[in-house]
């Protein structure tokens, strides 16, 4: 898993939400654990497209339960 | 009243042109400064606005509330839940103290999220879709203010939004007294919240030609029944108070700023924009809520105006006044500090009707030099007067023709 896109999508993650980037790690649920709602997955969605170049539709990121999936994801896409 | 549940108030909050709280507001207004200064925002010299001048929070809410919190929530929602979060904490209440399903929550707002659809439009337009926020919708709908406070206090009796221009923070407060009375709620947090100094309300406002344009002196520029008055000044803040069932608020020892002993609304009936200058409808709205509290018109000592620095408005509103009450009544007209806070105005100047009525003393109307001819009542100039009240009544009225009074009494 890469480090550099695990502490960039924190970095979101910390933007949006205002979950500390250091609680932002790869088993965590985005809804169960982190407590980030619909609306704030698609922010953060939107600023991982523009920060890895990468897409993520709508189907793929409804499959991104944890922080760990979207780190592969971006990871995989790039 | 013949049902024997009295309304009274236990709680205050607000953030204004002239403080960050209740007190720091009071203060500045007996003091006499004003919350108007120039408008520093790069639109005003884009588009060559005529106005160059708002009544502007000194305590700016993203400085208050957590960057996350902020960032979800439009100028008007954070303003809201600043007022509101120093009414529940003002009032003693906890999470414990009354019954979610006894407790409802009613915030209006004139304009709405003015700020975020602008905002949004342009991110739109320049960056496309992929910018625009997801959180737009409920940013920028005008229930928005009072759902938050719903949602934070987990009030279950009912959140209500009353939208009537610049009524809406009386408004509010009068649906508030309503559910009080018919037995729906034993707490109501009611006020009003506005935040919309940007491009399009002020050119809009500018275009009707209702705004004053004294750019040159700030300071000066809301003058409500003074001759030289010549339009209102645009402004923001909000205005929160706790009301209670008084049997309610005595169980649990609350302490008790007043009372709000009756509420009268009517419509005008007559034009969009224009008062009635014969302050038919406002006048009926005026009685109303003296007869809904039991109150004689002989006992009211004073009127907090909704005087906005109009030409037509301010005069309508005195032969309203006279032709409800008489010519005994004392006036004041807080927008001469305040500025218009539009849907805000109700609540923040109820709050200063009851903290006049708990402190015996009127505050001066700023920048009345020379009263208007047309104007035979007693307005307070100069300074604070000194005053021992039985009855005050607040007026708010809003384009459309909307007409509040609220008529409060002593603890």
């Amino acid at each position: 898993m890469s480090d550099n896109v695990l502490s960039g999508l924190a970095e979101i993650v910390e933007e949006v939400a205002g979950v500390a980037a250091d609680d932002v790690t790869a088993e965590k649920s985005f809804v169960d654990d982190l407590d980030i709602d619909s609306l704030s997955m698609v922010e953060i969605a939107v600023q991982a497209e523009d920060k890895f170049g990468v897409k993520i539709p709508d189907d793929e990121l409804a499959n991104l339960k944890t922080v760990g999936d979207a780190v592969n994801y971006i990871t995989s896409n790039k | 009243m013949t049902s024997g549940i009295e309304v009274v108030i236990t709680g205050l909050g607000a953030t204004t042109p002239l403080g960050g709280d209740v007190t720091s507001t009071w203060d500045a207004l007996l003091a006499g400064k004003s919350g108007v200064r120039p408008m520093t925002h790069d639109w005003v010299e884009k588009y060559d606005l005529p106005v160059k001048i708002a009544s502007q929070l000194v305590v700016d809410p993203t400085e208050v509330l957590p960057r996350v919190e902020a960032r979800r929530l439009d100028r008007s929602e954070q303003v809201a839940i600043v007022a509101s979060r120093q009414a529940w904490s003002d009032a003693g209440h906890n999470d414990d103290t009354v019954d979610k399903q006894r407790l409802a929550v009613i915030i209006g707002t004139g304009i709405g999220g003015a700020i975020t659809l602008l905002t949004q439009d342009d991110l739109l337009e320049q960056q496309g879709l992929r910018k625009v926020s997801p959180l737009t919708v409920p940013m920028l709908m005008p229930n928005g203010p009072a759902a938050h406070v719903g949602l934070e206090l987990k009030a279950q009796a009912g959140v209500h939004a009353p939208v009537s221009a610049c009524a809406s923070g009386a408004e509010a407060i009068a649906w508030a007294y309503r559910m009080i009375m018919s037995g729906e709620a034993d707490v109501v947090v009611a006020g009003g919240a506005e935040a919309c100094i940007t491009a399009i309300p002020v050119a809009g406002f500018s275009q009707a030609r209702t705004m004053s344009t004294r750019n040159d002196e700030p300071e000066k520029a809301s003058r409500p029944f003074d001759t030289g008055r010549d339009g209102f000044v645009l402004g923001e803040g909000a205005g929160v108070m706790v009301l209670e069932r008084r049997e309610f608020a005595e169980a649990r020892g609350a302490k008790i700023y007043g009372r709000l002993a009756g509420i009268g609304t009517s419509a005008d009936g007559y034009h969009i924009t224009a008062p009635d200058p014969e302050g038919v409808g406002q006048s009926r709205a005026i009685a109303a809520s003296l007869r809904s509290g039991g109150i004689d018109p002989a006992d009211v000592g004073h009127v907090n105006c909704h005087a906005t620095s109009t030409p037509v408005g301010d005069v309508a509103e005195t032969v309203a006044i006279r032709k409800a009450i008489g010519d005994h009544p004392v006036l004041t007209a807080p927008k001469g500090a305040l500025g218009h806070l539009l849907g805000a105005a109700g609540a923040v100047e109820a709050i200063v009707t009851v903290l006049s009525i708990r402190d015996g003393v009127v505050p001066q109307t700023l920048n009345l030099e020379n009263l208007d001819p047309a104007v035979t009542l007693d307005v307070v100039a100069g300074e604070p007067r000194k005053i021992k009240l039985e009855a005050a009544v607040n007026d708010s009225f809003g384009f459309g023709g909307h007409n509040v009074a609220l008529a409060f009494t002593p603890a």
